[in-house]
């Protein structure tokens, strides 16, 4: 099969499918229902399951039934149901289950609008939820890659008995764009000895974030840094676009990361040298590659639809070596290329800040 | 002569000895669900989904492969259970403060979508765990620590009586209180356990058994005197009782 024209939520749903996802928990929320709707007709057809749970609260605690389970599960939603899904989150991080959530990022804070945002980068890679824990988090650019990164993200989630999020915006859910499901074959999970399945014929198994003893949480909380530090050290990615001379390097991801693309090639054309660096992990943050340019970058400009979240990893990665700029539009507004370029250009004539 | 054994701990409970608080009689109503898994021989079967609250170590005294829920969510989890191991018995354990005030909701829509579990729920009309806060189902009048003069009706409402309002669920199969304040009732809790085990086992649909229990430390009484208080005060406003049972169709 070659490439075939898809909406972002559709892919995604059709992704979960290809990499072996049976389950599927969720409550309606713009801009991400074609996820469910999808799902609904689809999953049957596998023999999945499709259910429309009564919230996000509830639908998040069905995830962690069914992942502790043993079962490949995902569940969807956008910045509110996201909100509503965080303290499910941390159990499911604290009981080490592996699941696909997916945010479709809207505007917020609050109710917000259904316009796309990337506000919700601090509550996807700091946390969220209460207690220290991680979740793997991925930022598509295009339709193609929110495919490729959802497949992934079932074999990362197993591989690490990690809760993975796919963090996407209001734009990559709503455009349509050719894919090709690189993927022949469904993908199923691998064994899992730890899962409740009914305890036949060996010892009971225990699916549990509680550890009352002072002692045994702080081993817990021990070997779950371990298992981030590890996660750490060989998950961190990123593209790198006319980065490697750039005098001015823009950092963006998801939706944004294009536009800055656009404002590349313009630059060059006009005898800039900018270039961008765009993470495609969120979390763990590709700081190694930001870090070097800031050897021989003069500054740097992250461009993102939030009053400023990702800057902050930037700039720990850019260490205080480098001016690190911010440009944000928010509210559902996209920023436009003639307006970041309009900031690299200031920045090229040593103007900003 | 060999002396024979009459009396013997359930297969389905471990050796751990229980945390539970001097005649409080949660103790009593987790032997009779690992005696009903022993009769039912379905030890190896059964996924069990535990609470927040006085029940939260449920865990450590059944032997069989267990979820441990968040405060409320235990009916949202057993649902994940389930639809993954459609042929394992899948039972919850919550409290009054789980799943009938933060956990209105799950248990409501797993109630509502028929889904084929059991749900138990200890109601002991307190919150013991945290020290002896008004419950959805403090009794009018009954002193609790958010309640120093009593629970007053017209501020703080009334008792939640959750397994009346579930039995008018057109998905609900089995609806029932049990009460195990003493040895016949204890006898006739067992019975009523049992019988929401087997419903899910025939595939007949979603059971909730609420049992009643006393918590002396909170109510601030002697292991005997819960027992009186229990019948004097919680026995007449959630009475005893099948509000459903199999075949019955809601009106």
């Amino acid at each position: 099969m070659g490439k075939v024209l898809m909406k972002g939520n559709e892919a995604v749903a059709e992704a979960a499918v290809l990499g072996g996802c049976r389950y599927f928990f969720g409550y309606p929320i713009t801009p991400q229902n074609e996820i469910p709707e999808y799902l609904a007709k689809r999953l049957p057809e596998v023999g999945g399951t499709f259910l429309q749970a009564e919230s996000e609260i509830s639908a998040i605690n069905m995830v962690f039934g069914a992942a502790g389970s043993g079962a490949r599960v995902m569940t969807s939603s956008s910045g509110p149901g996201i909100s509503l899904k965080q303290e499910g989150i941390s159990y499911i991080a604290g009981a080490e289950l592996p699941c696909v959530i997916v945010n479709m990022v809207r505007g917020g804070p609050g109710l917000g609008n259904i316009g796309p945002a990337q506000s919700d980068y601090f509550q996807a890679t700091k946390g969220g939820g209460h207690g220290d824990y991680r979740l793997i988090v991925l930022g598509p650019a295009s339709v193609q890659e929110l495919v490729d990164l959802t497949i992934e993200a079932f074999e990362m989630a197993d591989r690490y008995r990690n809760p993975v999020m796919i963090l996407g915006d209001g734009i990559l859910g709503q455009m349509m764009e050719p894919v090709e499901f690189k993927v022949k074959e469904i993908m199923s999970g691998p064994e899992k000895p730890w899962a409740t399945t009914g305890a036949k014929g060996r010892t009971r198994n225990l699916i549990t974030s509680l550890y009352i003893v002072p002692e045994d949480l702080e081993e817990h909380c021990r070997k779950l840094k371990e298992k981030y530090d590890g996660i750490a050290a060989v998950e961190k990615r990123h593209e790198s676009y006319f980065a490697e001379d750039a005098e001015i390097v823009l950092a963006a991801y998801g939706t944004t990361a294009r536009i800055c693309k656009a404002v590349v090639d313009q630059a060059r054309e006009e005898g800039i040298r900018a270039g961008l660096i765009r993470p495609v992990s969120l979390w763990p943050f590709p700081d190694e590659p930001y870090f070097k340019a800031a050897d021989y970058a003069d500054a740097f400009l992250a461009v993102e639809m939030s009053n400023g979240q990702m800057v902050e990893d930037v700039r720990l990665s850019v260490n205080g070596k480098k001016p690190v700029h911010f440009l944000g539009r928010t509210g559902g507004i996209v920023p436009t290329k003639a307006e970041i370029y309009a900031d690299v250009k200031k920045i090229a004539a040593g103007g900003v800040r | 002569m060999a002396v024979k054994k009459v009396f013997t701990k359930p297969a389905s409970m471990t050796d751990k000895t229980m945390h539970f608080c001097p005649g409080c009689t949660h103790g009593i109503i987790q032997r009779l669900v690992a005696e009903v898994i022993d009769e039912l021989g379905i030890r190896e079967d059964t996924i069990a989904v535990g609470p927040v609250g006085c029940a939260v170590f449920c865990y450590d005294y059944w032997d069989v492969d267990f979820q441990q829920a968040s405060h409320g969510r235990a009916p949202a989890v057993a649902t994940g259970v389930k639809r993954v191991h459609p042929d394992k018995v899948v039972f919850s354990l919550q409290g009054d403060g789980d799943i009938a005030a933060i956990g209105t909701t799950e248990i409501v829509h797993a109630a509502a979508r028929g889904e084929q579990i059991s749900c138990l729920f200890v109601n002991n009309s307190i919150y013991g765990m945290t020290g002896g806060q008004m419950a959805p189902t403090t009794i009018v009048g009954q002193k609790t620590t958010t309640t120093p003069d009593g629970r007053d009706s017209s501020r703080a409402g009334y008792p939640v009586k959750l397994t009346e309002m579930l039995a008018v669920l057109d998905g609900v199969t089995y609806s029932a209180r049990v009460s195990v304040h003493s040895p016949a009732n204890v006898v006739k809790a067992k019975k009523v356990i049992k019988k929401a085990f087997e419903i899910q086992m025939k595939g007949e649909g979603f059971a909730i058994v609420e049992i009643l229990s006393t918590c002396p430390t909170n109510w601030g009484l002697s292991p005997v005197d819960s027992i009186k208080w229990l019948e004097d005060n919680v026995l007449p406003y959630f009475p005893i009782g099948e509000f459903k049972t199999p075949g019955e169709v809601s009106s």
